[in-house]
């Protein structure tokens, strides 16, 4: 057949094109990045973050000195942080913290279903969109505080109140993450996706969706601020006594005029937020990576 | 589900009979907007692609040759007349630019292709494994697409089209943006898998040359609204380059008649 014959002919020259193709791929590769030593890599990145502790150490320290305050009301860290070491002894410092930690991760848990439940309804479907669109960054703005006197009428002075708060505080973010996440998928993917015959939910679960984790990912990073904020106004607000919580400590170190105790549970409260911003800036760099997005020039 | 649904579903490869052409567009015409805001994109075109056929469409800015791709492979609806594909498989396509999914590996985007035409989990691996091979990806699979060049990226792209297995292949300028070595190397490329596997190809591109390295024929089309103006079947015999002096004349011809083309919009 003609067909066969012309394959012959091709065929030497496309044992020739082997290696001139190997040749182009390596020299397109050849310029690797290089790569810094782990214990090189570790010190830049934390060298930052132990100077920007110590300087806020100093501040306080300073302030301290200045005798603005009596000791009492704001002791300085020499006298804090002898407190919270003791308070780390204790049962009691982790149970609260267990009590609070597990309110935030169902709290935020329900939040990010509930929000990506929504997120993905309203980014699909065009007259929920006009509807509740808007709306959504709304709610955001709400100050999550001004929620509670209507949860406690609704649910009492009851971990449901906390709940219904923190919800509404850490949910329209994490919708509006999947939002933005879908508006920004590009129009050739989707299309690269419907040729490769996929639509209705397998587009969305084999591209729109992965397309959109970087959006999703810091809709949830701003999420976490909302519902750990709203938690600890939540636990201020609605105490359950009976309950250990780093609210209700904080709330009776105040009332017992306990300033080091007080200032001990802050420290820990910005610990929590840090380390959980932590987490997340490390999914994001991830991400980033594996995409391609870090300059590795920078 | 439907029959069509059914067969691409199997990737059951069918045999066209001579006969009937592979790919065959009755009248088409696309409408964008209404009323007097209209425009007439592609008017009342026909054409037929038979079985195996390598068909270059050749045409200036505003041809419509890139709506005219996503109308064969069902991407766009047609605003009258109509595509029929024997076999009634969805065309695979390729495009400009490789747009492969940043999130998976070499092997994942391939493999995602196959999942999506219903290959059973066991069997994508080795097939992956295959289809990269045949696009010298091998050693690549395991890399993301972000690390590697543009010619790669684009034969990385390939194989996933390959991976729907279709008979019919859409090619929307799919080496535009390379260079011209690295673009050679796939031309040869392109022609080896399209002659191994009995592909029909309809590929757009607006380089005359690169029309008249690849195809078995080349159709020129009319810009504002698209139309076939005129036809060159390529006689050059295989394997063919690009600078040949072949080649050079038959593109110096069709160059002429599409700069008469464009000059009519010139006033």
């Amino acid at each position: 057949m003609a067909i066969d014959q012309r394959l012959r002919v091709t065929l030497p020259g496309n044992h020739r094109n082997n290696g001139v193709i190997a040749g182009l791929d390596a020299l397109e590769l050849a310029a690797g990045e290089p790569t810094a030593s782990r214990a090189w890599r570790l010190w830049t990145a934390t060298w930052p973050k132990v100077a920007a502790v110590a300087l806020a150490l100093f501040l306080w320290q300073a302030v301290v000195w200045s005798g603005w305050r009596p000791p009492y009301a704001l002791p300085g860290p020499d006298a804090v942080f002898p407190e919270l070491a003791r308070l780390v002894g204790g049962v009691d410092f982790w149970r609260s913290i267990a009590t609070t930690l597990r309110r935030a991760a169902l709290g935020f848990g329900a939040a990010t279903v509930i929000g990506l439940v929504i997120g993905v309804a309203t980014a699909r479907l065009r007259p929920l969109r006009t509807a509740i669109g808007s709306m959504i960054t709304g709610l955001q703005t709400m100050p999550s505080i001004a929620w509670f006197p209507l949860a406690i009428l609704l649910f009492k002075l009851s971990e449901s109140a906390m709940f219904f708060v923190v919800i509404l505080g850490a949910a329209p973010s994490i919708a509006n993450g999947v939002i933005g996440g879908v508006d920004y998928v590009p129009p050739i993917l989707r299309r690269v996706g419907r040729n490769l015959g996929a639509s209705g939910l397998t587009l969305y679960r084999y591209v729109i969706m992965p397309a959109s984790l970087p959006s999703i990912v810091g809709g949830l990073k701003q999420g976490w601020a909302f519902a750990w904020r709203s938690l600890m106004a939540g636990e201020l607000l609605v105490i359950i006594a009976s309950t250990p919580s780093i609210g209700v400590k904080l709330d009776t170190a105040r009332q017992l005029n306990q300033a080091t105790g007080l200032l001990a549970w802050m420290i820990v409260i910005l610990v929590i937020g840090i380390l959980v911003d932590i987490l997340f800036g490390r999914a994001n760099t991830a991400i980033r990576r594996r995409w391609g997005v870090v300059d590795p020039a920078a | 589900m439907t029959t069509t649904e059914l067969d691409r579903r199997a990737g059951r490869a069918t045999d066209p009979l001579p006969a009937r052409p592979a790919v065959a567009l009755h009248e088409v015409s696309k409408v964008y907007g209404r009323g007097s805001q209209a425009l007439l994109a592609v008017d009342r075109l026909s054409l037929e692609v038979q079985a195996g056929e390598f068909v270059c469409l050749v045409g200036a800015s505003g041809c419509g040759k890139s709506t005219l791709l996503s109308m064969i492979s069902g991407l766009e609806p047609v605003s009258g007349g109509s595509i029929t594909i024997d076999g009634g498989h969805r065309p695979a396509q390729m495009f400009q630019e490789s747009a492969l999914f940043p999130w998976l590996t070499v092997r994942g985007n391939v493999e995602l292709a196959l999942r999506l035409r219903g290959v059973a989990r066991k069997d994508r691996e080795s097939e992956a494994r295959e289809l990269l091979a045949s696009v010298h990806l091998a050693d690549f699979a395991d890399k993301r697409p972000h690390e590697l060049s543009g010619g790669m990226r684009q034969r990385v792209a390939l194989a996933r089209t390959l991976a729907q297995r279709t008979p019919v292949l859409l090619m929307d300028e799919p080496f535009g943006a390379l260079d011209a070595m690295t673009r050679d190397m796939l031309h040869d490329e392109i022609e080896r898998i399209c002659r191994e596997r009995a592909l029909t190809v309809v590929f757009v591109t607006h380089n005359v040359r690169e029309a008249s390295r690849l195809g078995d024929r080349i159709v020129l089309l009319s810009s504002r609204p698209g139309r076939v103006v005129a036809e060159y079947p390529v006689d050059i015999p295989r394997p063919r380059r690009i600078d040949s002096a072949e080649i050079a004349a038959l593109s110096a011809t069709v160059t002429d008649r599409l700069r008469e083309e464009v000059r009519r919009h010139g006033h």
